[in-house]
C-alpha cells in the first residue's frame, strides 16, 4: 500500500547548484541544473566568477602591454594566446614576420597544443572517478615542455614571447635538442597513455554515446576546435586560412564520428599524433640562423608607449587548442587600442552544454564539462 | 569573393537595403540585419553559415573621442552624431570555407536597440549576452537577455567608455 | 615550558624522546596540513603542479586536497578573487573548521596584481579574511608554493593550543560574508581588522597611458639646512651645502600620493 503510495506521487524536479567551488567545474564555472532523480532535465551555466576586466584593462595600456595579459586568457596555453594577439596586431599595422620567427611561432604553438590535449585527457580521467594517475602522467609529461619555455622565454607558463613581428629571443643554446628530444619521447608516452585508456572498459562505457552533438547544431552555435572536429566538420583554421607557415607542412584534420564524448577524447589524441608530425617536419625545415624580429616589429617593441598602429580594425584569429581564437582591434591612431575584443573559444562552446546534458544523468554532465574543455580564464576574461 | 561583389549581391537580393561600405565591412540599418544574414546565409554562393565573432563597440561623440576610429561618417544617420554603439558580426563559412564578411550595425546610444542574430545563428546567444551586459545593446528577439559575467544586482555597462568605477580604497 | 635542548639531545641517544603536549600537538598538525582543492585561475594549475610528481607536496604532508571545506585546514586562495567570487571564497573560509589558514598565492589574491585596476577585482583577499601566508608571483613558481608551506609550517609550530583564536570560546572566527551592490561589494572591506592604503601609485585613467609610478620612498623628514644625525662631526662643508637643494628639488614628500 505504502509504496504505491510513494508511486503515485508527482515526479518532484530538485534544482542543484553545482560551483562555483566544485572540483569538477574546472575552475570556478557553475551550473544550475534541474534534476528529476538523477535525470537533466534543465542545465543553465553560470558564469563570471572569474571576469577580470581582461578588455577594459587592455583598453587603456599601450598594445604591446596587453601581451602579457593575453598569457592569462587561457592559462594553460600561453603561446597560443600571444599568437593570436601579435597576428591580430600584425593585420593591423602589417607588420612582416621573418622567416625563422615563422617556425619558432609554429614550434610554439604546437608544443602547446600537446600540453592543453594532455591535460585536458589528464583531467577528463580525473572526472570520470580515474582519480589523478593520468593527470600525474599528464603533468609530467607537461613539465619536459615548460622547462623548454622557461629557456627559451623565461618563465614556465606566462611566457610572454612573442612580440609584433617576430618573438622575444632566440631559442637559447641546446633549444633545439631538447625540442627533438621532447618530440622523439612524445609518440611513446602517447603509445602508453593510450594503452592505458583508449581501450579501457570504463572509459568506454562512461563516453560512448554521452552528450552527442550533431554536426548541424555544432556549425550553427559557432563551436570550434576538437568538439566541432569530434562532431565530423572538417574545419581545422590551420587548413582553411594557412596562416604563418602551416601550409608548408602536411598534416591531417582527424574528424570522429559519432560525436560523442568518447569521439572527442579520440579526436584530440589524434591531434596531438599530428601536432608530432609537423614538429617532425618543422625542426627538418627550421632554417639555422636568422632574424627572429622584422625591423617594423622592432620599432613596435622599442617604443611601445609611442608605437601607433594605423586607424582602422582587423581580426586576427588562429586555431587554438580549444577552437578558434580570435582577436578584433579597433585602433583609433592612438597608441592604446580604442576596442579590444576577444574571441574566446571555450566561451562560445559551452553554448550547447545544455544541449548536450538534457536527458543524460547528472554525473555524464559532469564529463561533458570535461570533454568541451574551458578554461575559466577564458570563458570570463 | 571581394567586397565589390557582396555589396552588389547583397543590393540585389535584399529589396530597401542602405548599405554603407567602410573598408571591407557593411553597415547594415539595423531593420535589415537579419535579413541580409539570412541571405548570406542562405545563398548558395557565400554559405555563411558560421558567426565567428560578436563586438560591441562604444562609439563617443565625435567632439569626447580622441581620434576617428575607422571613417568620420557615420552611415548618413544623424541621430548617430552624438555617439553610437556598434555590433560587429564577424562571418565565415565552414562548408566553402572562405570569409570573412563583416556586418556592423549601429544604434544610437540613447536607444541601444537591434535585432538578435540568434534566431539564425545559436552561436551568437552568450556573445550578445555578453554585449549587453557590459556595453548595454539591447537585442531584440534574444531567448534570454541577462547579464552574463556580472552579477544581477549590478548597475551599469562596465565596458562603456564613459563608465567611472568604484574606488574600493574608500575607508 | 621549553626542555633543555641538551639535556633532551642527551636522552634521545638512550632512545627517551620527552616533549611537550604542545609540541606533540603541533607536530601532527603540521605535518598533515589538508589544503582545501581550490582553485581560482592560473595559480591553481601550478597548485596542481606542486601535487604532482615533480614538485611532489606530499613531502610535506599537504597531498590531501579536500574538495569539501569542512575537512580542510589550509584554504590556498589561488588566483585573481573577483567581486562576484568574493563572497563565495568567504563563505568557503567560515565553512571550515578551526584551526584554520589561509595562503593567499599570487599577486592577485595579494593585491589583485596585474588586475587590479578592473571593475571587477578584487584589491587582495586580505580584506575579508585573514591571511597567514602571502606568496608573490604572477604566478608563483611550485618552489615558492612549497616555501609558503614550510613557512606556514613554522608559524603552526610557534604557536599555543591555549592562545589560539579557534579555541577560546570568546572569539568568534566567522567573517561576515559581503553582499553583491549595484558598483561592487558591500562593505568594500571588513573594517574589523583592514585599513586600506590611500598612497597607491597614480591611478590608471582613460586619458593617460600607464606609466611606472613608483616613486622612490620619500626622505626621511628633517628640517632644511640641518644635518643628519651622526652626520653632524664628520659631515664636510660641502655635504652641508648640497642637502637643502637637493630638499628643494623634491616636492614635500608628505603630499605625494595624496
Amino acid at each position: 500500500m505504502s509504496d504505491t503510495a510513494v508511486h503515485s506521487q508527482e515526479p518532484q524536479l530538485l534544482e542543484v547548484s553545482i560551483g562555483p567551488q566544485h572540483p569538477s567545474t574546472h575552475g570556478v564555472f557553475r551550473m544550475n541544473v534541474v534534476l528529476d532523480g538523477e535525470t537533466i532535465v534543465k542545465l543553465k551555466p553560470v558564469m563570471g566568477y572569474l571576469h577580470r576586466n581582461h578588455e577594459q584593462l587592455a583598453e587603456n595600456m599601450s598594445y604591446l602591454a596587453s601581451m602579457p595579459y593575453t598569457d592569462r586568457l587561457d592559462y594553460i596555453c600561453s603561446m597560443t594566446n600571444n599568437f593570436a594577439y601579435a597576428m591580430a596586431v600584425e593585420k593591423l599595422a602589417g607588420i612582416d614576420v621573418p622567416e625563422r620567427a615563422q617556425y619558432i611561432r609554429v614550434l610554439m604553438a604546437e608544443l602547446t597544443r600537446l600540453i592543453n590535449h594532455t591535460l585536458l585527457v589528464g583531467f577528463l580521467l580525473n572526472d570520470l572517478g580515474a582519480f589523478f594517475t593520468p593527470t600525474l602522467y599528464a603533468f609530467r609529461e607537461r613539465e619536459k615542455i615548460l622547462d623548454f619555455f622557461e629557456a627559451t622565454a623565461g618563465s614556465r607558463m606566462m611566457c610572454n614571447y612573442f612580440r609584433f613581428g617576430g618573438v622575444k629571443a632566440d631559442l637559447p643554446a641546446g633549444g633545439m635538442e631538447q625540442v627533438k628530444e621532447i618530440v622523439k619521447n612524445y609518440s611513446r608516452f602517447l603509445d602508453e597513455f593510450e594503452r592505458l585508456l583508449t581501450s579501457n572498459e570504463i572509459l568506454r562505457s562512461r563516453c560512448q554515446n554521452v552528450g552527442i552533438l550533431s554536426k548541424e547544431l555544432a556549425v550553427n552555435a559557432s563551436i570550434t576546435g576538437p568538439i566541432l572536429r569530434a562532431s565530423g566538420v572538417n574545419y581545422d583554421i590551420r587548413k582553411v586560412d594557412k596562416y604563418s607557415i602551416y601550409d608548408r607542412f602536411e598534416f591531417k584534420v582527424p574528424l570522429g564520428k559519432v560525436g560523442d564524448v568518447y569521439d572527442r577524447y579520440y579526436v584530440r589524441i589524434l591531434e596531438m599524433r599530428e601536432s608530432i608530425k609537423i614538429l617532425q617536419q618543422l625542426l627538418k625545415q627550421m632554417p639555422e640562423k636568422g632574424e627572429i624580429l622584422s625591423a617594423k616589429g622592432a620599432a613596435a617593441a622599442k617604443s611601445p608607449r609611442m608605437w601607433k598602429p594605423p586607424a582602422g580594425d582587423a581580426y586576427g584569429r588562429i586555431e587554438s587548442p580549444k577552437g578558434e581564437l580570435g582577436f578584433y582591434l579597433v585602433s583609433d591612431g592612438s597608441p592604446k587600442p580604442y576596442r579590444y575584443h576577444v574571441r574566446p573559444p571555450s566561451f562560445i562552446n559551452i553554448t550547447i552544454l545544455e544541449d548536450m546534458c538534457l536527458g543524460q544523468k547528472v554525473a555524464d554532465a559532469i564529463v561533458i564539462l570535461g570533454s568541451v574543455d574551458i578554461v575559466l580564464g577564458e570563458v570570463d576574461r | 569573393m571581394n567586397v565589390e561583389e557582396i555589396k552588389n549581391d547583397l543590393l540585389k537580393h535584399v529589396p530597401g537595403l542602405e548599405l554603407t561600405v567602410e573598408g571591407e565591412s557593411f553597415i547594415v540599418p539595423k531593420e535589415k540585419l537579419l535579413e541580409a544574414a539570412r541571405f548570406l546565409k542562405e545563398n548558395e554562393k557565400y554559405r555563411m553559415d558560421y558567426l565567428s565573432c560578436v563586438t560591441g563597440v562604444d562609439y563617443l561623440a565625435q567632439a569626447a573621442r580622441l581620434g576617428q576610429p575607422g571613417q568620420a561618417a557615420v552611415g548618413g544617420q544623424s541621430e548617430l552624431a552624438s555617439g553610437y554603439l556598434e555590433s560587429v558580426n564577424h562571418l565565415y563559412s565552414m562548408e566553402k570555407k572562405h570569409g570573412p564578411i563583416v556586418l556592423k550595425v549601429r544604434v544610437p546610444r540613447s536607444d541601444p536597440r537591434m535585432p538578435s542574430l540568434v534566431p539564425l545563428y545559436r552561436g551568437a546567444e552568450y556573445q550578445e549576452r555578453e554585449a549587453y551586459d557590459l556595453l548595454g545593446i539591447i537585442y531584440e528577439g534574444h531567448p534570454d537577455l541577462r547579464r552574463i559575467l556580472m552579477w544581477d544586482e549590478f548597475e551599469g555597462h562596465p565596458l562603456r567608455k564613459d563608465y567611472v568605477e568604484e574606488d574600493q580604497d574608500i575607508r | 615550558m621549553a626542555i633543555d635542548e641538551g639535556l633532551n639531545n642527551e636522552l634521545q641517544k638512550r632512545g627517551i624522546f620527552v616533549t611537550t603536549l604542545n609540541d606533540l600537538y603541533n607536530w601532527g598538525r603540521r605535518s598533515s596540513i589538508w589544503p582545501l582543492q581550490f582553485g581560482l585561475a592560473c595559480c591553481a594549475i601550478e597548485m596542481i603542479a606542486t601535487a604532482c610528481a615533480k614538485y611532489d607536496i606530499a613531502r610535506f604532508g599537504a597531498e590531501l586536497f579536500r574538495p569539501s571545506p569542512r575537512q580542510a585546514d589550509l584554504m590556498i586562495v589561488a588566483g585573481t578573487v573577483t567581486k562576484k567570487m568574493a563572497p563565495m571564497v568567504v563563505r568557503l573560509y567560515n565553512q571550515m573548521p578551526e584551526p584554520k589558514y589561509v595562503i593567499s598565492m599570487g599577486a592577485c589574491a595579494i593585491s589583485g596584481g596585474p588586475f587590479r585596476d578592473g571593475y571587477n577585482v578584487l584589491k587582495g583577499i586580505d580584506r575579508y579574511i585573514p591571511v597567514d601566508v602571502h606568496i608573490p608571483g604572477c604566478p608563483p613558481r611550485p618552489e615558492a608554493l612549497l616555501d609558503g608551506l614550510i613557512k606556514l609550517q613554522k608559524k603552526i609550530d610557534s604557536q599555543k593550543i591555549d592562545q589560539m583564536d579557534g579555541y577560546r570560546e570568546e572569539k568568534s572566527c566567522e567573517y561576515p560574508v559581503p553582499q553583491y551592490g549595484k558598483k561592487g561589494l558591500e562593505p568594500r572591506h571588513n573594517p574589523d581588522f583592514f585599513t586600506p592604503r590611500l598612497d597607491w601609485p597614480e591611478k590608471n585613467t582613460k586619458d593617460n597611458l600607464r606609466m611606472p609610478n613608483y616613486k622612490p620612498a620619500p626622505a626621511p623628514a628633517r628640517a632644511a639646512g640641518s644635518p643628519l644625525p651622526g652626520q653632524a662631526a664628520t659631515g664636510g662643508p660641502s655635504e652641508q651645502g648640497v642637502a637643502p637643494a637637493q630638499l628643494a628639488a623634491q616636492p614635500p614628500a608628505s603630499e605625494q600620493g595624496q
